[in-house]
């Protein structure tokens, strides 16, 4: 009797996760004008990608062309794919101390997997994931990047 | 020529009279075949390529998607162009395959869906083959669906394909049982198998209004049955894209997979359309016994409209389902039709039959 019981309740219980179920789709599926995609590419000027997207290595800079990083090489040597490398050269300040400079940051988005192990290891905060998405290009060369602007500088305020 | 979108009966006799009257009775059968198959044929075409477009809205409704949107307005040639492309597509056959079953068995499915459709009445007059076994030649004609399905996988020469035709097999033979008997339910209340005698039965109230908790019980059934009988999710082992690559019809490209493909949706149009006849009053218009106002007011619904609205609800029900339960695994399929659905069946028919003689429906 207890297993001819049991069998009746399974079956109520059944139908009644399945209806559950099916309320969960059934709000979806009767209200089509709400979707969570995007209409790209013709919503691409409006288009705002989330906060944590990570689309790209950048470094920011000011608006005096000055960006934060010393050049200490750590973002190379914490990348498990070998994307960035980090050349410095050595110039002499004003008061005639000599003293090691980024010169070029460059990044091989080409091989990124965007893991963000950089921008975590970057004891500055020099580097950023940027939101950009739209990474095609005609030739692999384009990918290698330069993430300093030209004539760029240390800022002022960096702790070394 | 008297015409009117209530009832085709004075229409179809017109056209056959005006035949006869110009050609010899042979040739008025031969040309009312060929517009009767030409028919169907745009029917099944068009269709079935609007079934494809609606699957992939709901489907993209559920998911929060928007869905085909790109080829004329939302989408709509979308699937029109993917048959283009279909018709264009080489047609394979991959070596070591068996090669007459497996060019023919494309067509057996196909076929037999052209079969049933013959006896599903869109509208009063516009049926093309009506007489006293309508709805057991429907179950027996479906079965022979299944036999494409096996001949497929058998003779692919491919072990995915003959996977899934083994599973579509044991899945289609179990499931028949439970359409069989929930139809032999709705039999007993209505006292014949004529479809159309079936409809006439429902003018004062549709079955499932009338026989209450039996016909209730055997309309889910029904409704379960025939999912699991068309192959679609949550009983798409058969094809298990996941696990089979696309089952029996793996090998298959170009014009004999679109023929799978169609037959396919057109099975989904035939079980709602056969659970819409046996349930829901198919052409009949809402009517509830003694409120003649409120059936006048639904009388002047066409019921081709009424038809196609409640097989479109059908329809949505079971996509519904497809894009919301998971698969059941082969022994799940199996456990749940022999443990559950058949003894709930066997159980019903001796209620529906109580319930009919003591009189307790409407
Ligand atoms: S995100 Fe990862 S892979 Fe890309 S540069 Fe940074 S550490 Fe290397
Ligand atoms: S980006 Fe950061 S970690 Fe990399 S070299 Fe510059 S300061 Fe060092």
């Amino acid at each position: 009797m207890k297993a001819f019981f049991n069998y009746i309740s399974e079956i109520f219980r059944g139908f009644y996760s399945l209806l559950q179920g099916m309320g969960v789709t059934g709000k979806y599926l009767f209200t089509p004008w709400k979707y969570i995609t995007q209409n790209y590419p013709e919503n691409r000027d409006t288009l705002k990608m989330f906060d944590r997207f990570r689309g790209e290595v950048i470094m920011p800079h000011n608006e005096n062309n000055e960006h934060k990083c010393t050049g200490c090489g750590i973002c190379e040597i914490n990348c498990p794919n070998g994307t960035i490398e980090v050349i410095t050269k050595t110039i002499v300040t004003e008061d005639g101390k000599k003293k090691r400079v980024l010169d070029k940051h460059i990044y091989h988005l080409g091989m990124c997997t965007l893991c963000n192990l950089c921008v975590r290891a970057c004891p500055s905060d020099a580097i950023v994931m940027g939101q950009k998405f739209e990474h095609a290009v005609f030739d692999r060369k384009n990918l290698t990047k330069v993430l300093n602007k030209p004539g760029s500088k240390l800022e002022a305020n960096v702790k070394e | 020529m008297a015409f009117s979108i209530y009832d085709f009966t004075e229409f179809t006799k017109s056209i056959h009279e005006g035949l006869s009257s110009s050609l010899s009775p042979t040739m008025t059968t031969v040309v009312e075949w060929v517009i009767i198959g030409v028919l169907y044929i745009l029917f099944v075409a068009l269709f079935g390529l609007f079934l494809v477009y609606a699957e992939r809205k709901v489907c993209a409704a559920i998911q929060q998607r928007v869905g085909p949107n790109r080829v004329g307005p939302w989408g709509f040639f979308q699937t029109i162009a993917d048959f283009v492309k279909l018709l264009m597509k080489e047609i394979i056959n991959p070596k070591g395959v068996d090669g007459f079953l497996y060019n023919v068995a494309p067509y057996i499915v196909i076929i037999t869906v052209f079969i049933i459709l013959s006896l599903i009445p869109f509208a009063p007059g516009l049926q093309a083959f009506d007489f006293d076994i309508g709805v057991f030649f429907v179950t027996a004609v479906s079965s022979i669906g299944v036999i494409g399905i096996l001949l497929a996988g058998w003779s692919s020469n491919n072990k995915y394909s003959l996977i899934g035709g083994m599973r579509s097999g044991a899945q289609i033979i179990s499931y028949e049982l439970s359409i069989g008997l929930s139809i032999i339910t709705m039999v007993i209340m209505s006292g014949t198998m004529q479809i159309s005698g079936i409809i006439n039965a429902q003018a004062n109230g549709w079955f499932i209004f009338k026989g209450h908790i039996p016909a209730i019980i055997a309309f889910i059934v029904f409704i379960i049955a025939s999912t699991a009988e068309t192959n679609r999710g949550p009983f798409d082992l058969p094809e298990g894209e996941s696990e089979l690559t696309g089952g029996f019809h793996t090998e298959y490209s170009g014009i004999k997979f679109a023929f799978f493909f169609l037959a396919e949706y057109m099975n989904l149009f035939i079980v709602s359309a056969m659970a819409t006849i046996i349930f829901l009053g198919g052409w009949m218009p809402l009517h509830f016994g003694e409120f003649n106002s409120f059936n006048a007011a639904m009388d002047v619904i066409p019921p081709i409209i009424w038809f196609f609205l409640k097989v479109c609800a059908i329809m949505l029900l079971i996509m519904w389902f497809k894009w919301t339960f998971p698969r059941l695994r082969v022994d799940q399929i199996l456990t749940l039709e022999w443990k559950y659905l058949l003894p709930i069946n066997l159980f019903n028919i001796l209620l529906m039959t109580a319930v009919v003689l003591l009189g307790w429906h409407w």
